[in-house]
């Protein structure tokens, strides 16, 4: 019964000022994903020793090299049956501004109603949505690897497409690294957490003379 | 015992030998190159300057032209190795060019031209890396747009005019290329007696205008001529900037057998042309029109054109960079005579003249002349490196003279293998020479290469000229016939690597295959091609015999280096289309069954997948 009163107390205090500033900087964190890339695959062949590189945005796709990398990186594809990487392919672009946004205000909601619970909250729910994004990311490159057709000049076997490293596919060693958007959300996380951390910390601090108190009020 | 005897017959043998060597005898080289230092070159200052690594690039473009090949040869220097050739006045399999319609309408009638001079296009006396013009014998000159290495605009044959030879020279600022007559015929044509020759008989000077913007060419005037052989020139610079300058030879007038006829006088002509002065009494109307060309008779119209008479059948004319001296080479002589501009001016202003020429003054050889430099034998063309060195082509010495200007001191003699011509001085015809390299274009190479056979290839040779002494480099074999070439620092051409998208405004231009197909209107077939890696479509079409069929081909790809071909079987036709470029072939359906097509230029895995067929029914 304490501790569950505790942990509600607990829930109800307001976040200082530090954590607040931790919780406003990884709003305007969240920015980046607006203006930098996600994430980016370059793949370089014998024939393209300058590289092919894809940009991965949170609302579109971008090829290197003016865009022509996109273009080329789908004629080749179009020789092992892959599906064209395409804008239309990816319903993530429609919503994925939107939703950050959401998220973003809702971080700036914690920063004015400052309790616990609306952090706790707010984190929690940019947690899942960072986790779902990546596994949506992962079980995207995995259809793309082996939704083949069946028709394809060039058959392989179906793969799964590096998502965090480098790997030697066919003739093109493909490189798979978040770039500075994706470092933007991972900051994002950081501080919520570890404002949430702050405030835990801040009220244990505060604790132990209540605890003493409230027994030897009883 | 053994050893004594042995000592004997040595001393035996080395008297035989000292006596042997005492013996006049006929050397087994020629005495001016014992030892061969001279045609030798230092291996290791050679190999150094020259050795380009793979996937280095080279220091400079040097454009050669082709002779009666009809090309531009397009060479890497130092590495001297061939990059690219541009075909010009002739078809060309290897890019397509003269089968498809635009480039076919552009050579006309004619499938062979003798390209001679090119001319990189010229901002205040520099090369600007924008066009390069090269003129052709039968009046005709070209330009090629260096932004895609590509033949944009032959004009001519133009009228009036007989064999273009003295041709391209553009002028400091790229106002002007010109034109002149080597074959004097009447003007206009018609059939005159070859014993008329010297009073019917007319040569023509041509100002080919240049829009400063497109480099589209046109013909602004011609000037009527005596019947002189013309034969080189260059444009004034700097000092001497509005004037034009020609050698002539045969100003005998002479017919027949000319290497004797044309050879009997000790001077000739260079021909100066004042061509602001020209441009002035064209806009003020003089002149008459003459198979549709504004003609000026340098006889009526008095002060375009002075003689300077210049020895012996002179055949390069060549102004130094700073404008001021002009450098004429009389090829059957041992002389290089060196003309004052300031003199010639000032000559003209005091009617300092000997005579006339068909109403045209010529000017006091004595007053105008600054130096005969003895350069040696057969000089013809004078290029020029830093601190005013200049550097003279010797015919028959064939060598190259290293001469100093101001002073006309001639410091260094390189042999060249062999009879030479023309040479090319890294940008040494412009108001800024760098110096560094010189290429001699010469006529022979008599065995300097593995046989292969008598049709032989042309030598071009590489000097280093940073030093005192000129240093033979390397020996590239070029196709014929090189005449002149010109050498630009690399990083003035920028050229493009696909042509963008956008920019393509080709009528029958499709960049989706759903848009591809055939459309007919009466027995004209038109057939929307699309070309990408590996399909051309669409795979197959029909047409009717006698259908007059035009295949617009896009490539639709926009990476480097993804070219594709369209070759048709038993049609006579090739055409190779660039990334983002459209081209169009028309032809009759004469023949029925069927025909494949496929793709001729080789470009990806799947390239031989890339066919279709045409069925004639």
């Amino acid at each position: 019964m304490h501790g569950l009163a505790r942990k509600n107390r607990f829930l109800d205090q307001t976040i200082d000022a530090r954590a607040r500033l931790m919780v406003l900087v990884a709003a305007v964190l969240l920015l980046a994903t607006y203006f930098l890339p996600l994430w980016n695959l370059t793949m370089f062949a014998p024939q393209y020793p300058e590289g092919l590189r894809l940009d991965i945005y949170s609302y579109t796709l971008v090829g290197g090299n003016h865009g022509q990398d996109i273009k080329e990186i789908n004629v080749l594809n179009h020789y092992i049956g892959m599906r064209d990487l395409v804008n239309q392919e990816f319903t993530e672009f429609q919503w994925m501004p939107f939703v950050i946004g959401a998220l973003g205000l809702l971080m700036l909601r914690t920063v004015v109603h400052a309790t616990v619970a609306a952090l706790v909250d707010v984190t929690m729910l940019f947690v899942y949505f960072g986790a779902f994004s990546l596994w949506s990311f992962g079980y995207k490159l995995y259809r793309y690897g082996h939704d083949l057709s069946p028709t394809a000049a060039v058959q392989v076997p179906p793969f799964m497409p590096p998502m965090f490293g480098g790997q030697q596919i066919a003739n093109f060693e493909v490189y798979s690294y978040p770039r500075a958007a994706s470092y933007a959300m991972a900051g994002t996380i950081v501080l919520l957490l570890g404002a949430l951390g702050w405030a835990w910390w801040q009220a244990r601090r505060a604790a132990p003379r209540d605890e003493v108190a409230g027994p030897a009020a009883s | 015992m053994e050893s004594q005897r042995s000592h004997a017959w040595a001393r035996v043998l080395i008297l035989a030998v000292a006596a042997a060597a005492a013996t006049q005898c006929t050397p087994s080289r020629p005495a001016s190159r014992a030892g061969g230092a001279a045609v030798q070159s230092d291996l290791a200052l050679a190999a150094q300057r020259t050795y380009v690594a793979p996937g280095d690039l080279d220091e400079y473009y040097m454009f050669s032209s082709g002779g009666h090949s009809g090309s531009v040869y397009v060479y890497g220097l130092p590495s001297m190795r061939h990059l690219v050739t541009i075909p010009v006045y002739t078809p060309y399999p290897a890019t397509g060019y003269g089968f498809d319609d635009d480039s076919k309408k552009m050579l006309g009638e004619l499938t062979w031209g003798d390209a001679h001079h090119p001319a990189l296009s010229e901002t205040k006396g520099d090369y600007d890396g924008r066009w390069l013009f090269i003129n052709e014998m039968n009046g005709r000159i070209a330009r090629i747009d260096l932004r895609d290495f590509k033949t944009k605009q032959i004009l001519g044959p133009i009228p009036n005019l007989h064999g273009n030879h003295a041709s391209s020279f553009v002028t400091p600022n790229t106002e002007y290329a010109m034109m002149a007559t080597r074959f004097s015929r009447p003007v206009p044509n018609r059939p005159v007696g070859v014993d008329r020759y010297a009073t019917e008989y007319k040569g023509i000077i041509a100002g080919i205008k240049i829009d400063p913007q497109s480099g589209e060419m046109s013909l602004a005037w011609q000037l009527l001529m005596p019947p002189f052989d013309y034969d080189l020139g260059d444009a004034g610079k700097n000092a001497s900037d509005g004037w034009m300058f020609f050698t002539s030879y045969n100003t005998e007038r002479a017919t027949g057998k000319l290497e004797v006829t044309a050879s009997q006088r000790d001077r000739d002509y260079i021909a100066a042309v004042d061509w602001r002065a020209v441009e002035k009494a064209v806009a003020s109307g003089a002149g008459e029109m003459i198979d549709g060309v504004r003609v000026i008779d340098t006889k009526r119209v008095p002060g375009l054109v002075y003689l300077m008479p210049c020895g012996k059948s002179p055949h390069g004319v060549d102004v130094a960079p700073n404008g001021n001296w002009i450098v004429g080479s009389g090829k059957l002589q041992g002389v290089t005579t060196v003309f004052n501009f300031e003199k010639v001016q000032t000559a003209i202003r005091n009617k300092d003249f000997t005579g006339e020429e068909d109403g045209i003054p010529v000017l006091k050889y004595e007053s105008i002349k600054d130096a005969e430099v003895p350069v040696g034998l057969g000089p013809l063309h004078t290029q020029f490196g830093t601190d005013d060195w200049a550097y003279t082509s010797l015919f028959v010495d064939s060598a190259i003279a290293k001469w100093k200007l101001g002073t006309w001191e001639v410091v260094d003699k390189a042999p060249m293998s062999y009879s030479i011509g023309h040479l090319a001085a890294a940008e040494g015809d412009t108001v800024s020479p760098d110096g560094n390299y010189l290429v001699g274009l010469n006529k022979l190479s008599h065995g300097r290469h593995l046989s292969v056979g008598p049709s032989q290839p042309e030598s071009s040779q590489l000097l280093d000229i940073t030093e005192e002494k000129m240093k033979l480099l390397y020996d590239a074999f070029t196709e014929p016939e090189p005449h002149y070439a010109q050498i630009i620092k690399a990083d003035k051409v920028k050229p493009i690597e696909v042509y963008p998208k956008e920019e393509n405004k080709h009528p029958l231009a499709v960049w989706d295959v759903n848009q591809t197909g055939v459309t007919r209107n009466g027995n004209r077939v038109t057939v929307k091609m699309v070309a990408v890696r590996s399909t051309l479509t669409p795979t197959d079409f029909e047409v009717n015999e006698g259908d007059i069929v035009t295949v617009a081909i896009t490539n639709i790809e926009q990476t480097t280096d993804e070219l594709h071909g369209f070759g048709l079987l038993d049609y006579n036709i090739n055409v190779v289309i660039d990334p983002g470029e459209t081209k169009t072939v028309t032809f009759t359906a004469k023949k029925s069954g069927v025909f494949a097509y496929y793709c001729t230029n080789f470009c990806s895995a799947l390239h031989q997948e890339m066919q279709g067929y045409m069925v004639v029914k």
